[in-house]
């Protein structure tokens, strides 16, 4: 079950509600364009071309969780909430979709809507509004951005996946009856995996970008940058 | 991943799909994958005919059958999933090899199996065609918003940046005496991955400013867009396909 909650492909939900989700899916899009084009300046457009690039090489990763073929890949929606915002950041993981279901077919193309309803919307919002206000709550130290990057990746990967059984419960191709409840667990329970290891890697990212180029955490812009002891510039002088 | 692996799926050749422009194969691609979706799944003669253009297409592209059937392994989760359905299915139980089996689970299980197939067929098609350089010169002649083609087009540019940059300190690792062998990677790679991502970014702004001086405004210049703009002649030669295609998915769901 691999890529379920992640690339949904042709066939899985029925069309009226893929094309339901696809209209939401532009409208939202559309929003984020609009808002985005006023935060992409030239610190953002190489930082938001760097984002999507890692959501790409990093989805290609995937990593197996039980023997039994069960496995999945990291998302990335709070990672690029934390670096370039919730506009730009949602558009990433959209850009990143598309081109992954033009090219490889990873995720039909007839169902897009709903993948970029589930990843690039609900899982960049939930990270995005868990950023906000764990940010305002927990200490302004290198421990309070690791903790706050750790939690929203864990809940957004857990909120798009509950967002793939949403719409299966809406259009499923098969009615499972009474199976939707399990099938909703075995999903949660799989993200709630795929959410740890996604936790540790966006906290590791943001934690080594904050600490030496706090300028170009999108989440740390409004507020003084994190304290922390002077570390050498990673890579050294070049 | 190796150098130039954003070309990875595309196969150099010089059919006549290949000729066709970007944007045409884009729209040709899209129509059809939405008939294919919206051909009822009783219509079992339908799917055959989708299976001939297919097949049709890839050999007028010069696409070898063993190279699409490899890479369409991808779908395989969902082959998974779909053996799943039958059993789990709800309603009316048939008998199938003697096991008790859902009615709407097997034809939901068809469903996806050749629903998914045929969606991945016509994008490793489109991919097999096209660079993905013209792809993003088709999103932009589609009026794909500039904002999207330009984070799609520095994400296939630094693709390259960060693929370069991880072998880059996978070396350094190497030659300071470490040994990543298959699980020890791991602790390598999670200390290391903000690093990678530091060194791209410091490697991709340098890109970026430099494109900058060099008079980039957020699009592509009209020089390295190459051919012109789709002709009318070149949309009603890529219109056939998703042409036959509607025409099945219309009488099936007339039929059924």
């Amino acid at each position: 079950m691999e890529h379920l909650a992640m690339h949904i492909s042709n066939g899985i939900i029925n069309g009226p509600v893929a094309a339901i989700f696809a209209v939401i899916a532009l409208a939202a899009m559309a929003l984020c364009v609009q808002r985005g084009r006023q935060h992409l300046d030239d610190r953002l457009a190489p930082m938001a071309g760097l984002v999507a690039a890692f959501i790409f090489a990093v989805q290609m990763i995937n990593f197996p969780i039980f023997t039994a073929g069960v496995s999945g890949h990291l998302l990335g929606g709070a990672l690029a909430a934390l670096l370039v915002g919730p506009w730009v950041g949602a558009l990433c993981v959209a850009v990143v979709l598309t081109v992954q279901a033009l090219v490889f077919g990873d995720g039909g193309v007839a169902m897009l809507g709903l993948n970029i309803t589930n990843l690039a919307i609900i899982g960049t919002a939930a990270a995005y509004l868990l950023i906000v206000a764990l940010l305002r709550v927990l200490p302004r130290t290198p421990a309070g951005l690791a903790v706050t990057a750790f939690v929203s990746a864990l809940v957004s990967v857990v909120a798009a996946a509950l967002g793939f059984v949403l719409q299966y419960k809406l259009g499923g191709a098969v009615d499972l009856g009474a199976n939707i409840t399990g099938l909703a667990g075995t999903i949660a329970g799989t993200h709630l995996l795929i959410g740890v290891g996604e936790g540790l890697i966006t906290a590791m990212t943001v934690l080594t970008v904050a600490k030496t180029r706090p300028d170009l955490v999108y989440a740390l812009r409004a507020r003084r940058p994190v304290a922390s002891s002077p570390v050498p510039a990673v890579g050294g002088a070049r | 991943m190796g150098a130039g692996h954003t070309e990875l799926l595309y196969h150099r050749s010089d059919s006549p799909v290949h000729r066709l422009p970007p944007e045409v194969k884009i729209a040709a691609m899209v129509a059809f994958t939405l008939a294919v979706v919206a051909t009822p799944r009783e219509a079992l003669w339908a799917f055959g005919g989708y299976a001939v253009l297919v097949v049709a297409v890839a050999a007028v592209a010069r696409v070898r059958p063993g190279w699409l059937l490899r890479r369409s392994l991808i779908e395989l989760p969902f082959v998974l999933f779909a053996f799943a359905l039958p059993f789990l299915g709800a309603g009316e139980r048939t008998e199938f090899l003697g096991l008790s089996v859902s009615v709407d689970g097997l034809y939901g299980a068809w469903n996806i199996l050749a629903k998914g197939t045929l969606g991945v067929l016509a994008s490793l098609l489109l991919a097999a065609t096209t660079t993905t350089r013209d792809l993003i010169i088709g999103l932009d002649r589609l009026r794909c918003p500039q904002l999207l083609t330009q984070i799609a087009a520095f994400m296939l540019r630094y693709l390259e940046v960060l693929v370069g940059e991880a072998r880059r300190m996978r070396v350094a690792r190497l030659s300071r005496g470490d040994d990543p062998r298959f699980m020890w990677q791991l602790r390598g790679f999670a200390t290391g991955v903000g690093a990678l991502f530091l060194r791209a970014y410091e490697r991709g702004e340098r890109v970026y400013l430099a494109m900058l001086s060099r008079g980039y405004t957020g699009r592509m210049p009209q020089v390295w867009q190459g051919a012109q703009a789709a002709t009318v002649g070149q949309w009603l030669a890529a219109s056939t396909v998703p042409a036959v295609a509607a025409g099945v998915a219309a009488t099936a769901l007339v039929l059924s």
